[in-house]
């Protein structure tokens, strides 16, 4: 991108979370010419950064809600064409679990609510029953109730299979390309980037945590502001996730889900998220203090907890708002949608809520006939690994059993990583136990010259 | 696709020091095909990475630096007539000896009449620490930094910290002055380097204050480390700086062993073992730096040496069954509460964790290693039956070696091993 009005498109789509990503796919899919602009060096880079990666029924969510109709179609969605995509379930379902009478005098309105919500295979259980199913679990717990169709997936993979399936049905992504401003002539939006201008008939703002922010630029108005709310995560390593089969959830309050403790895709235990306002929308801290309250808390569900290490650590911030509900709406100005506010499902809805940003945009394109479905690399510790086939060039990195050959395929292609943060969401690279004791050194030599943000600064 | 499958007398998972000295010496005693597997490019372990002295002074009577060292280690092993294969990842132990790995050409399995386990160590990262703030780049174990400086000879940060005070603390200084880095102050949580005295002087002749009693609270920076706040007698301040060292804490490299069928030692992290060296499930058998936090390059040469002994003999059948084995009771221990410091149980590593009866002579391990996770001293007593078997008044500091001579004699029938620490 760098003549001026050169590039012209029919949608553009601000920001390349899991939300950008999967409108990406949807309108490109149904027809349209698209741009997808993300300010930073890679993709996923704000929300989607980090998660649970939990793909929610939506059991729990408000009645009624926006939220909970994409939650529920994009759930659908994920079912639908996970496989097709090669992307990784882990069918765990969820114990939602009570500790003390008051949350145990909580559990037949949750279970209504799931029922109202369309999640229907949901029932109590006893004491005796939670502990036959999870008998790593501490003796304390009093009841509870089991979701079956809350899954674990892989959150990284599912966004670039999105954004891969786009570009590889001819949309146009551009990373380092901030959105400065937007304005209208000739009935159609002219964006101002930071690395060249381009014009298109319909913007979409996905800009999570700058949501606001991309309104005021394009509109110059906003009409809700972003509240960051940051998650703090502890990862116990693989053995670990022998403890607990299915997630389990406490009883949720008014303003959080509470601490879980699940698997991942990737063979580990995670414990968390908190749940702490700030201002900041960049700087996700950790603090000593919270993880350690956290692996305290994951030890008491899991007392057997206490002889396993914790090999990752990670904080997230949710772009929530001072409402509850996502924030979509498409009359802030002509062929403008607002898609803000996707604080703490967008994961599990980012089909669903692209599903219904089609709706409401209405366009009359023609859906692709016969559309190419790229298929992911299998980086769940569920599925199939790369490590396992012949031709894989021997193993980087030791823990995570990342292969020379998925690393070179990360790095090119039309969605190659091009930042560490990238290359490790791609693969898993130094995400493990030694966090890099053993292959930062060959990284950096396998790497060096091929990412727009280099591993290593000190000779440079 | 079938798996490959083959057979050995002698598979040994790891081709560190431990490794090699095994496998050379099993040959030497007559073992018949005995081979290494290992997941680097080649055989050597960490000593490959470490291109600074001393290595070698127990093995080859000569100071020598760990890349030549490990050469010589693997030569010796080669002449010997053992079988080293390089990049093979062992990823599952199987029930009696079978072995499953990944190599470029995708699973293969072996069987081993026996299976020593020399997996060796790493470093508590970071994250393992729970030190708080952000995750820029520039954030390294000691074993990254010393890959980055030594194998590719590049310098990934100019004026890092170091945190930890261990003998490996002052290696990465030894590394960063190779490489012509220059860090701005070594951070122990400690009152005192942990590493024995002399290596302080190190950091003195090389101008890096030492800071005691401090701790990380957070490392800052988006995309590189900006900055360090560090908390210490002195309060809270913040360090500008480029990199962190991360150092020491080791733990054994036993994911395998975790994840399989065989009993692990909680208070090590590694394997529980009998004065042989043997594991639970009696084919395999473990030595080196896997047993424990960290050891010199020497002693695990001297224990795979040693276990290559119990080995032959086990495949000659002399070897009394590990299902006789007694567990030794720690008196005092807070049940459930491993290698924590605060839990007044001073003992963070006893080796071996069982014993069983059975010919002296044959056993990899004469003595009880011990450790202690903080200073202490007092007796040390391990009794039967209330019987004193052995004693020993001890005085030490965290991460030192302690030895206890195991005793000649003892009877199954009395039961239960107890060792007691009276700390005065
Ligand atoms: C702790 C935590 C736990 C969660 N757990 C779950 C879960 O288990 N299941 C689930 O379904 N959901 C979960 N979520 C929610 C989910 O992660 C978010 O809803 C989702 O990531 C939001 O995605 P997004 O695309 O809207 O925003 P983002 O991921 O923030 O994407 C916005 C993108 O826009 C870019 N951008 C911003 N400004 C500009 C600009 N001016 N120009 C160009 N680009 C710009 C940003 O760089 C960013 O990449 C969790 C969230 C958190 C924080
Ligand atoms: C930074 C540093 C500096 C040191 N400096 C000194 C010094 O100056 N002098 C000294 O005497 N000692 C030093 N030491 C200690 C010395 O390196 C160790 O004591 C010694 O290497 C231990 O030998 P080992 O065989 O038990 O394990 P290692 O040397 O760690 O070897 C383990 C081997 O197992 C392989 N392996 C692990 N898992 C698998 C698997 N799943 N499949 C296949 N292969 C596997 C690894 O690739 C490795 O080659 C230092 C250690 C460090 C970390």
């Amino acid at each position: 991108m760098s003549d001026a009005g050169q590039e012209s498109f029919d949608v553009a789509i601000v920001g390349a979370g899991v939300v950008g990503c999967a409108l990406a796919r949807q309108f490109t899919l149904d027809g349209a010419r698209v741009a997808i602009l993300e300010k930073a060096a890679d993709v996923l880079d704000g929300a989607s950064k980090g998660n649970s990666a939990i793909l929610h029924t939506g059991f729990d969510a408000p009645e009624g809600s926006l939220e909970v109709q994409c939650m529920r179609e994009g759930y659908r969605l994920y079912l639908e064409i996970h496989e097709r995509l090669g992307l990784p379930l882990i069918r765990s379902g969820a114990l939602v679990l009570a500790w003390n009478e008051a949350q145990q005098a909580e559990l037949p309105g949750l279970i209504e609510r799931a029922h109202a919500n369309g999640v229907s295979n949901v029932g109590p259980l006893t004491r005796q029953e939670i502990l036959d199913l999870e008998p790593h679990l501490s003796q304390g717990v009093t009841g509870g109730f089991r979701v079956p169709g809350e899954y674990l997936i892989d959150p990284w993979s599912a966004a670039h299979a999105y954004l891969l399936q786009a570009i590889e049905n001819g949309a146009r992504l551009y990373r380092g390309s901030e959105v400065l401003s937007g304005s209208r002539s000739g009935g159609r939006w002219h964006l101002e980037t930071s690395s060249g201008r381009l014009s298109a008939s319909l913007v979409i703002n996905a800009a999570g945590l700058f949501g606001d922010i991309v309104d005021k630029r394009i509109t110059g108005e906003s009409w809700f502001t972003i509240r960051p709310r940051k998650g703090q995560f502890v990862v116990y390593d693989k053995p670990a996730s022998a403890l607990a089969g299915h997630i389990l959830l406490p009883v949720p309050t008014k303003t959080t889900k509470g601490i879980v403790v699940c698997r991942t895709a990737f063979g580990n235990l995670l414990v968390g998220p908190t749940a702490e306002e700030q201002e900041d929308r960049e700087h996700a801290l950790l603090d000593t203090e919270t993880m350690t309250a956290l692996a305290a808390k994951a030890e008491e569900i899991l007392p057997e907890l206490r002889h396993h290490q914790v090999n990752a650590i990670y904080a997230g911030l949710r772009p929530a708002t001072e409402e509850k509900d996502y924030r979509i709406r498409t009359d802030l100005a002509e062929d403008y949608i607002c898609v803000g506010g996707i604080r703490s499902t967008g994961l599990s809805a980012a089909l669903g809520i692209a599903a219904h940003v089609a709706r409401l945009a209405a366009r009359k394109d023609t859906p692709l006939e016969s559309p190419v479905w790229p298929k992911m690399p299998m980086i769940s510790e569920y599925g199939k690994r790369d490590w396992c086939e012949p031709g894989n060039g021997g193993i980087v990195c030791l823990c995570e059993m990342v292969t020379r050959r998925e690393i070179d395929n990360a790095l090119i292609g039309p969605l190659a990583a091009c930042s560490m943060g990238g290359l490790k969401r791609r693969t898993r690279v130094t995400m493990g136990r030694c966090q890099g004791f053993y292959c930062s050194a060959e990284l950096a030599r396998i790497t060096y010259g091929r990412l727009a943000e280099p591993m290593l600064a000190g000779d440079d | 696709m079938a798996v490959r499958e083959e057979e050995a007398d002698v598979v040994i998972v790891g081709g560190g020091p431990s490794g090699l000295a095994a496998a050379t010496e099993l040959r030497r005693l007559g073992a018949g095909r005995v081979i290494i597997l290992d997941r680097d490019r080649q055989a050597g372990g960490i000593p490959r990475h470490c291109g600074h002295y001393p290595f070698g002074m127990r093995e080859f009577h000569q100071m020598l630096r760990g890349p030549d060292y490990a050469r010589r280690l693997a030569e010796q092993a080669q002449q010997a007539g053992v079988e080293i294969r390089t990049l093979c990842t062992v990823v599952k132990l199987h029930p009696g000896g079978l072995v499953e790995m990944t190599t470029p050409e995708g699973l293969a399995r072996l069987r081993g009449k026996a299976v020593l386990l020399a997996t060796g160590v790493r470093e508590t990262s970071r994250a393992g620490r729970m030190i708080g703030g952000e995750k820029p780049g520039g954030i390294l174990p000691t074993g990254a930094l010393q890959g980055m400086v030594y194998l590719n000879g590049r310098r990934p940060f100019r004026r890092p910290v170091i945190l930890g005070s261990e003998l490996v603390s002052f290696s990465a200084l030894l590394t960063c002055r190779h490489a012509g880095i220059r860090p701005l102050a070594m951070i122990e949580a400690g009152p005192r380097p942990v590493a024995y005295a002399p290596s302080r002087l190190l950091a003195m002749a090389m101008g890096v204050p030492f800071h005691a009693n401090t701790r990380v609270e957070a490392i800052l920076g988006r995309h590189r480390v900006e900055q360090v706040s560090l908390s210490g007698p002195k309060g809270t301040r913040v360090i500008e700086t480029d990199g962190v060292i991360v150092t020491g804490g080791f733990r054994p490299e036993a994911s395998l062993l975790t994840a399989s069928h065989m009993d692990t030692d909680p208070r090590s992290g590694g394997p529980a073992i009998d004065q042989y060296g043997r594991l639970s499930d009696p084919a395999y058998f473990a030595s080196g730096n896997v047993l424990r936090g960290v050891e010199t390059a020497g002693w695990s040469w001297a224990e795979g040496k040693q276990v290559a002994h119990s080995i032959v003999a086990s495949l000659d059948g002399k070897l009394a069954p590990r299902e006789e084995a007694l567990t030794i009771a720690i008196e005092g221990a807070i049940e459930g509460a491993p290698e924590s410091a605060h839990d007044g149980d001073a003992l963070k590593l006893v080796l071996p964790q069982v014993l069983v009866c059975g010919y002296r002579v044959m056993a990899a391990h004469r003595h009880l290693q011990l450790r202690l996770n903080r200073p202490a001293r007092g007796r040390l007593i391990l009794k039967q039956a209330g019987k004193v078997l052995t004693e020993k008044r001890i005085a030490s500091r965290p991460e030192r070696r302690i030895l206890l001579a195991l005793p000649e004699v003892f009877s199954v029938e009395d039961g239960e091993l107890r060792l007691l620490f009276d700390e005065e």
